[in-house]
Formats: C-alpha cells, structure tokens, sequence
C-alpha cells in the first residue's frame, strides 16, 4: 500500500499493511518533524507532493525493494499539508522472512525515497522560510 | 506547465504558459532560463513529461503534462 495523505497517519495501519503470517519480521521507519535546523527554530513545515508521480517513483522504489529483498509486504505513507514538530511525516513498513533483510529494505527505501520522490519540504522559523535543499 | 516548491515562487504560479522555441525537454529548458534566471541557482532542476522524469532530447508535445522539478526534499 502506497498513500500521499494530508491526514495523520495511522502507524498501526501502515504496520498492518505490512504484516502478513509468511514474514518473520516487521521493520518500520517513521520520519518525525524535528524542531530545530541549524540552530534556528523551526515553527512548522509545509510539505507538497507532485502526487500522481510521487505515487510511481515510490512505486519504482518498492518494485525494486521487493525483487532485491523479497519483501513479504509493504505499506508507505507520506503526509502533505502543514505539520507541526513532533507530527510524523513518513511511514515507511515492510516486512520480509529474515530480519536482516528487513533492515536493509527499510534503509534503501527511505534513503531513495528522499532522493526521487517529487515531495518537497518548505521550513518555517521566526525570522523567516526556506524550502529546504533548494539552493547550494 | 506545473510547478512545485520552489519553481512556483520563481515562476509564480501553479500552472503557467510558455512560448518555447524549439520541441524538446533541453529548449524548454533554455527558454526557463532564460526567461526565469533564478531556476539557474539552484541545486538542480529536473523536467518531468507526463509524470516521468524526462531526458534533454526527449521530445515535448502539446498535449503532454510538463512539470518542473526542483530538488526534492520529502521524508
């Protein structure tokens, strides 16, 4: 199961997604809204997703996830909208046979996600906004 | 053209119209600079067609959903 939400997300929903009588583990990520970057407060995040693509770039991550990990099953949700520190921004759960390729799976998930998916993260502070790693 | 993040405050606005000389993803992507310097500041710049992420010789047709990509920052 793959979600862009601007609704909270329901970890236990997402774990459960992932969870399936075949796997002998569940390995979840959950992306939290930190209040600080670079020493400056940071009041709320607004994050916007290219949706229809997001979907299939995460896609292309779980397809390859799957075939290299044989992933049992999967769930990803992603929030948009405006989110507060502490809020969650991102579930990520899957589950395989063997532990250790699920902490691998996760891992890879995660760190591509980040890197293909058109989601984009805009930082509020007091004195000011930035969409974050825009500029060098 | 759709635009996100950044690229909308640049462009100013969500959807907006250009004239182009030339059918591919690398003129759109002379005339974006031309026209809107500051997208050459950033830390990147993709150009997706129809929801994929698009080549500099790929071929752009009216009917295809053009959308810029400024670096990406989910999770």
């Amino acid at each position: 199961m793959i979600e862009i939400t601007d609704q909270p997300i329901d970890v236990q929903n997402i774990i459960a997604t992932a969870s399936k009588k075949e796997a002998g583990a569940v390995n979840t990520f959950i992306g939290t809204v930190r209040n600080s970057t670079s020493g400056n407060k940071v009041t709320r995040l607004e994050y916007e997703a290219y949706e229809p693509m997001a979907i299939s770039e995460i896609q292309k991550i779980m397809d390859q996830a799957s075939e290299q990990w044989k992933l049992t099953c999967y769930g990803v949700s992603h929030r948009v909208g405006v989110l507060m520190p502490g809020e969650i921004a991102v579930v990520v759960a899957v589950s395989t046979p063997h532990r250790k390729d699920s902490f691998a799976a996760c891992q890879f998930i995660i760190d591509t996600l980040k890197q293909t998916v058109p989601i984009w993260k805009r930082e509020f502070f007091e004195n000011g906004d930035e969409w974050v790693s825009a500029h060098p | 053209m759709k635009t996100f993040g950044i690229s909308r405050d640049i462009l100013g606005g969500r959807e907006v119209e250009l004239e182009m000389n030339g059918n591919s993803v690398g003129d759109l992507r002379k005339t974006l600079s031309s026209q809107f310097p500051k997208l050459d500041k950033l830390n990147s710049l993709f150009i997706a067609v129809n929801q994929e992420y698009a080549a500099d010789d790929k071929t752009i047709l009216v009917s295809d959903e053009i959308a810029l990509i400024p670096p990406v920052s989910g999770g």
